[in-house]
């Protein structure tokens, strides 16, 4: 690895951070990687990719059966902070927290649906970065 | 020759018990760095199941684990060999929030059996509500942790193993010292 590359990657982890999308849990997910365990952060990391897209599933059939089982979304939306949360995952943790809220108060279906559409474009974003943050761990 | 106990007395087996897939893998890092061995099962009734104890009758436990064949049970008599020996567990470490039986369900029933009352159990949850933790704490839990679990916190479970362990010393000698007696040395 060139020191240019390093530093890129520094830089990449360092705004994530900066931007707010990873927090201090994330930390201390490197600091439990080591020369025995050299890929904890990338398979944890991709555990969570395969856990959040099943979610997100349940989440979208959940929002499409009539009618709106919102103990169940809730459920999902629990899970999902739950597994962001432990990620250090900190924007997806945060946004789950208010989607539901939203559907605590019952909100409008439609109002619903355009949240959860905004968290997964946001989320797709995410995954994008957190893959790349993931290589930068291993290498 | 009376019969040495063999154990390494660094070696702590956690039981971890959570139902999510992240949650458990996170857990079972963080135990092992912690140069603890680590079972991780995913809901109550297998952290049950693994101790031997049956499901529907936790009290009970005595006739349940003589009609569990099949399961890496232990009986009531070997229990404590087997806790000497350091194949039982040292400590359960559970989520609260888990579909079925609660980490607060699967609290009472090992407080409530006879062969694993002793065992300290803590448990873990993303959400801090004060009823909650007080609740646990009340009902038998070394410590209630909140998620996401660090490093830190799995430093703070050694005293609770320690002292567990000692318990377990000073029984073993009492056991050892019969063994001795009638062995005829």
């Amino acid at each position: 690895m060139d020191r240019y590359g390093m530093q890129n990657q520094i830089a990449c982890i360092r705004s994530l951070f900066d931007q707010g999308y990873l927090d201090e849990q994330f930390i201390q997910l490197e600091e439990l990687q080591d020369d025995a365990n050299p890929n904890f952060v990338q398979e944890i990391v991709t555990l969570f990719y395969t856990d959040s897209t099943r979610l997100i599933q349940n989440i979208e059939l959940t929002l499409n059966s009539r009618p709106i089982n919102f103990s169940k979304l809730d459920d999902y939306m629990h899970q999902f902070k739950g597994s962001s949360s432990s990620i250090g995952a900190k924007k997806v943790t945060s946004e789950c927290a208010v989607f539901r809220q939203y559907c605590a108060a019952g909100n409008a279906e439609a109002y619903i649906k355009q949240e959860h559409a905004i968290l997964r474009k946001k989320l797709e974003f995410y995954f994008q970065m957190m893959g790349q943050a993931a290589v930068a761990q291993t290498t | 020759m009376g019969m040495a106990i063999d154990r390494d007395d660094t070696q702590f087996h956690v039981l971890a018990v959570d139902d999510s897939l992240i949650d458990r893998k996170l857990i079972e890092r963080l135990l092992k760095t912690s140069s603890f061995q680590v079972t991780a099962v995913d809901s109550g009734s297998k952290a049950l199941e693994f101790l031997g104890l049956n499901n529907n009758d936790a009290d009970d436990d005595e006739e349940d684990e003589q009609r569990d064949s099949n399961t890496e049970s232990v009986s009531s008599d070997e229990d404590q060999d087997h806790q000497d020996l350091g194949l039982g567990v040292n400590l359960i470490i559970t989520d609260y929030c888990m579909p079925g039986m609660t980490g607060y369900d699967l609290l009472k029933k090992i407080k409530k059996s006879s062969s694993f009352k002793d065992i300290p159990v803590v448990i873990m949850s993303s959400e801090n509500i004060p009823s909650r933790i007080s609740r646990c704490l009340e009902d038998g839990a070394e410590e209630f942790l909140l998620k996401p679990v660090q490093l830190s916190d799995v430093n703070k479970l050694r005293p609770h193993l320690v002292k567990g362990r000692s318990k377990d010393i000073d029984s073993s000698h009492k056991t050892t010292s019969t063994r001795l007696i009638t062995s005829g040395n």
